[in-house]
């Protein structure tokens, strides 16, 4: 048995959970992204973002989580060098539900799993240690990133195998970015906890695991772990243990986080957030249309495959840019477009930052496919120019001499040609019809691509005689 | 130039060009000079203090708009935030602590043109009631220096009632306003919770503290409220007070206004001077028209128990962060774990923070919760069912402030569990977030007494037209210094 605890920071928020400092910590010196709140001076006080509670609760609506009507914030007491007040401002669930979501599930494929509760909460420094060897260690702490907001989604331990969690958590991280309240791609955007248990065994936690890829080999490690521990008839003891990054294995932790007692009570500088009906109904008619809603939305309307409509629907970047570029007549066109050329080309965040490219662009891309002016080989061709520099299709077929031959005087005479050259080819194209796609080809050859294929076939077939 | 004049009297004389804002603010820093060696309310001066005053004249003989104010000089009790200041909360801890902001407060004040004289002492982050645990030293009782001037914002009454400043603010977290005042004189106020910001107050027990003013009259106070109270994006916890003004019919008189005497708070333990003064409080309100009559609150005996539950557990939390890392005293990190370095680091608290900050880890923790904290939680939400009932039936309820009269310093301080005990009149008000104010009725043997008056949430404007009229019926002595 699996269950997770996945940490996701709204870094698309402006300010931190309660001060005016930035959200999205990036790019800043070492400790320069911060104020008396949230490095916790003296006299300071939470000031809470209800943006990030609106965020928050939108998250809990999508993933089908209850939400209570009046939700309140509590101290969790601990000394650790990274929380600047030693203590975390979070929520809980144990004085009554009071947390931003409670129950709810998300479906994988056919399995359900579900979530236990979601919380919002400040995220704490970051510590950066120094020196070669234990003995001259030395920890330095940022606190760029104290008061990030943070949501931690804790699921039910639902999950059988590694592939299931990393499923899931690609789900999770779709529904997160279509929702446009974080950005998974930024490095500790979102990090995971895990739980792993077998048969027989007590409940193992597995802390400090960098990345979602790290999680699934994690969790692998772990399950094999403990199945050669209960093979050997040795007791697998509940603990905690840290994810070795550099040596791909799980190691017991020393510190005895599990006997911390956190004293949690009612963090009285921040008073209960309402959230009546009619706020959760605007926060329902702002929330963006759901992955599976466009993905049905794209085959039943348009017609396009399930497996097409799959990957445009659950990335938003490409159903941004469907959504803003498609027509009625062009869609399954420009769906074509984005999941076969423009997929590869824009596989990273660093390659979609850099692109040129516009809903614009691709709507005349599929418009001039559509009307012939453009073969699809060449539409790739102009497709890695746009990207690289943002101009017109019409300029890039001029520079580049991309528009498709459609002159039928100009086609017919470089197909005589051809004609003569294959005489034996067309021969058998005669007693084979099958075989014209040979001349075709040839054709394509002599107009570097630009034939417009429709014309050729029927151009040929004319000259043939077939 | 009379120092003994209160803040309305001192602007009206500077308005009028009587006096002239450097020249009081110079003799309030003489005076400082002066009294402050032996008693000790300063833990800092503002040595800016008279060129300021200076700018001020300067604004106001040039015509310029000048804040309400008036280059007023006002003392500040050492847990609040001035910026550029240090901020000490008369601990070791904070010794050298520099605030780099300003609380709302104090921002407030100085955009009405108000002089910081100097910051005040207290009690250690505020944990106490008779400024001897300020790690700076006590402070001492102008009416007896022999006495403790109460606390925890001792040296705000003792400076307001020595004349070393004309107003003060403190804060308020279990009485500690309203008990200096009682102790010193002076008139003590603790708000509505929520109608004063509480930003860049620092937090001893934060779901219950207010800041107050400590002032000569109740006018004075009333002033002081429409100066600092009001809503501030900064404190979420603060209530939108429409910009009510405090002193607009002030004397509005109590003829009819119903009020209850506690039971439990003139009961076993009082002092008989301070029984026969509160009866006179009574006899003296009813002359003016008021109806009083007494009234038993069950669950007020359970609220001083509760009360250090809950402020022991909020403290704890709210002291955490004094791990010496980000600031603090001298102390060389190097060699240490975390662990070991913070447990080290932390030995600079005092004895009273130090014995707070273990109750304050056991009373909440699990095992512990259901028998200790959570069973505060509950006498709080039912000593608030009580006195809202009480409400609905009266305008006000009376009590001494303090059940005692000022006592000799040394006397309690190795007693903890007795000096919890003269907090019983005052922690209701902080527990059920009402408004109460703690106003000069009498001295006995030469040491004061104050009258307590408290009122329903948001009521602070009744509470001190009501305090208005109590404080006319009678005329104190001066304080011999």
């Amino acid at each position: 048995m699996i269950g997770l605890e996945i940490h996701c920071q709204l870094t698309n928020l402006n300010s931190k959970l309660f001060c005016p400092c930035k959200a999205n910590y990036r790019g800043f010196e070492i400790n320069e992204n911060i104020c008396p709140i949230c490095i916790g001076l003296p006299g300071s006080m939470p000031r809470l973002n209800q943006e990030a509670v609106k965020k928050a609760t939108i998250i809990a609506m999508a993933l089908n989580c209850s939400t209570p009507e009046k939700i309140a914030f509590f101290r969790k007491n601990y000394f650790y060098p990274d929380l600047p007040k030693n203590f975390q401002i979070t929520q809980l669930n144990i004085y009554g539900d009071t947390s931003v979501g409670g129950t709810g599930s998300v479906m994988v494929g056919d399995k359900k799993i579900n979530i236990t509760r979601i919380q919002l909460e400040e995220d704490p420094g970051r510590l950066i240690y120094e020196g070669s060897s234990s003995k001259n260690q030395i920890t330095l702490v940022d606190y760029n990133r104290a008061g990030t907001p943070l949501v931690e989604i804790v699921t039910e331990p639902d999950f059988e195998t590694p592939k299931e969690v990393r499923d899931f958590l690609n789900i999770l991280s779709d529904i997160l970015e279509n929702l446009g309240v974080a950005d998974p791609s930024l490095e500790g955007a979102m990090r995971a906890d895990a739980n792993v248990s077998i048969k027989g065994g007590k409940k193992v936690e597995i802390k400090n695991i960098g990345s979602f890829h790290d999680l699934e080999k994690a969790v692998h490690f772990e399950i094999t772990r403990q199945e050669s521990l209960h093979s050997r008839e040795i007791e697998i003891i509940q603990e905690t243990r840290h994810w070795d990054d550099k040596r791909k294995i799980t190691v017991s932790s020393r510190s005895k986080e599990e006997e911390l007692d956190y004293r949690y009570f009612l963090e009285g500088d921040i008073p209960w957030v309402i959230i009546d009906p009619a706020t959760k109904t605007k926060l329902i008619s702002e929330m963006p249309e759901s992955i599976v809603s466009k993905k049905e939305r794209y085959v039943s309307k348009y017609h396009i495959p399930a497996q097409v409509a799959d990957v445009l629907s659950s990335d938003k970047y490409y159903s941004d840019l469907f959504e803003d570029s498609h027509t009625e007549s062009n869609a399954k066109e420009i769906a074509n477009i984005i999941t076969t050329d423009l997929m590869g080309l824009v596989d990273t965040r660093e390659k979609r930052e850099a692109s040129k490219l516009t809903p614009h662009h691709l709507k005349d891309l599929a418009d001039s496919i559509q009307s012939s002016k453009l073969s699809r080989n060449s539409s790739k061709n102009a497709l890695h120019e746009i990207l690289k520099t943002g101009k017109d299709l019409s300029i890039i077929i001029k520079e580049l001499d991309l528009g498709n031959v459609s002159d039928e005087s100009e086609l017919s005479g470089i197909i005589t040609q051809v004609i003569s050259e294959e005489a034996q080819a067309v021969e058998q194209t005669r007693s084979n019809p099958q075989t014209i796609n040979y001349l075709v080809g040839k054709v394509m050859q002599k107009t570097k691509g630009k034939a417009d294929p429709t014309l050729t076939l029927n151009l040929l077939k004319k000259q043939i005689g077939i | 130039m009379n120092l003994k004049i209160s803040a309305l009297d001192y602007i009206q004389e500077v308005k009028i060009g009587n006096i002239s804002a450097e020249d009081f603010v110079a003799k309030t820093l003489e005076q400082i000079h002066n009294e402050d060696d032996k008693l000790h309310a300063f833990l800092s001066v503002n040595e800016k203090a008279v060129d300021q005053a200076r700018d001020i004249d300067k604004k106001i003989k040039s015509g310029e708009k000048v804040g309400d104010c008036f280059g007023m000089p006002i003392s500040i009790k050492d847990n609040l935030c001035i910026k550029d200041s240090k901020t000490t909360c008369a601990s070791k801890m904070l010794e050298n602590f520099i605030a780099p902001y300003d609380a709302t407060v104090i921002r407030k004040l100085k955009q009405q043109d108000a002089i910081f004289v100097g910051k005040v002492n207290m009690d250690e982050f505020a944990m106490g009631l008779t400024t001897e645990f300020s790690a700076f030293g006590p402070s001492k009782n102008p009416w007896n220096n022999d006495c403790v001037p109460g606390g925890s914002s001792g040296g705000s009454a003792v400076s307001v009632s020595a004349f070393e400043c004309v107003a003060s603010l403190g804060s308020d977290t279990g009485g500690s306003v309203r008990n200096p005042a009682s102790f010193c004189s002076a008139v003590g106020f603790k708000p509505t919770y929520g109608l004063i910001s509480r930003f860049g107050l620092i937090s001893y027990a934060n779901s219950i503290e207010q800041i107050g003013p400590l002032t000569r009259t109740v006018k004075d106070t009333a002033f002081m409220l429409n100066m600092i109270s009001g809503i501030d994006p900064n404190d979420n916890t603060t209530i939108d007070n429409k910009n009510e003004d405090y002193l607009s019919g002030i004397d509005s008189g109590i003829e009819g206004k119903k009020i209850g005497i506690i039971k439990e708070m003139i009961g076993e333990g009082i002092d008989p001077a301070v029984l026969s003064a509160t009866k006179d409080a009574i006899s003296k309100l009813e002359s003016l028209g008021a109806i009083c009559e007494e009234i038993s609150l069950d669950m007020v005996k359970y609220s001083v128990a509760a009360y250090y539950t809950i402020t022991a557990t909020e403290a704890g939390s709210n002291l955490a962060r004094y791990d010496n890392i980000r600031y603090g005293y001298d102390f060389p990190l190097e060699g240490y774990e975390f662990n070991s370095y913070i447990s080290k680091a932390r030995r600079n608290f005092g004895p009273e923070v130090t014995r707070r900050m273990i109750i304050g880890g056991f009373v909440p923790s699990s095992g512990q919760a259901g028998k200790y904290f959570l069973k505060a939680l509950k006498v709080k939400s039912k000593l608030t069912n009580e006195i809202n009932d009480a409400f609905k039936r009266f305008d006000l309820l009376l009590s001494p402030t303090v059940p005692v009269l000022p006592f000799k310093l040394g006397e309690k301080i190795d007693d903890p569990v007795s000096l919890f005990l003269v907090d019983i009149n005052t922690v209701t008000a902080n527990l059920t977030e009402k408004p109460a104010i703690s106003v000069p009725f009498a001295i006995s043997n030469g040491l004061p007494i104050g009258i307590q008056l408290m009122a329903d949430t948001l009521q602070d404007k009744q509470l001190l037209q009501a305090a208005y009229a109590l404080e006319q019926t009678v005329r104190l002595p001066e304080v011999p210094l």
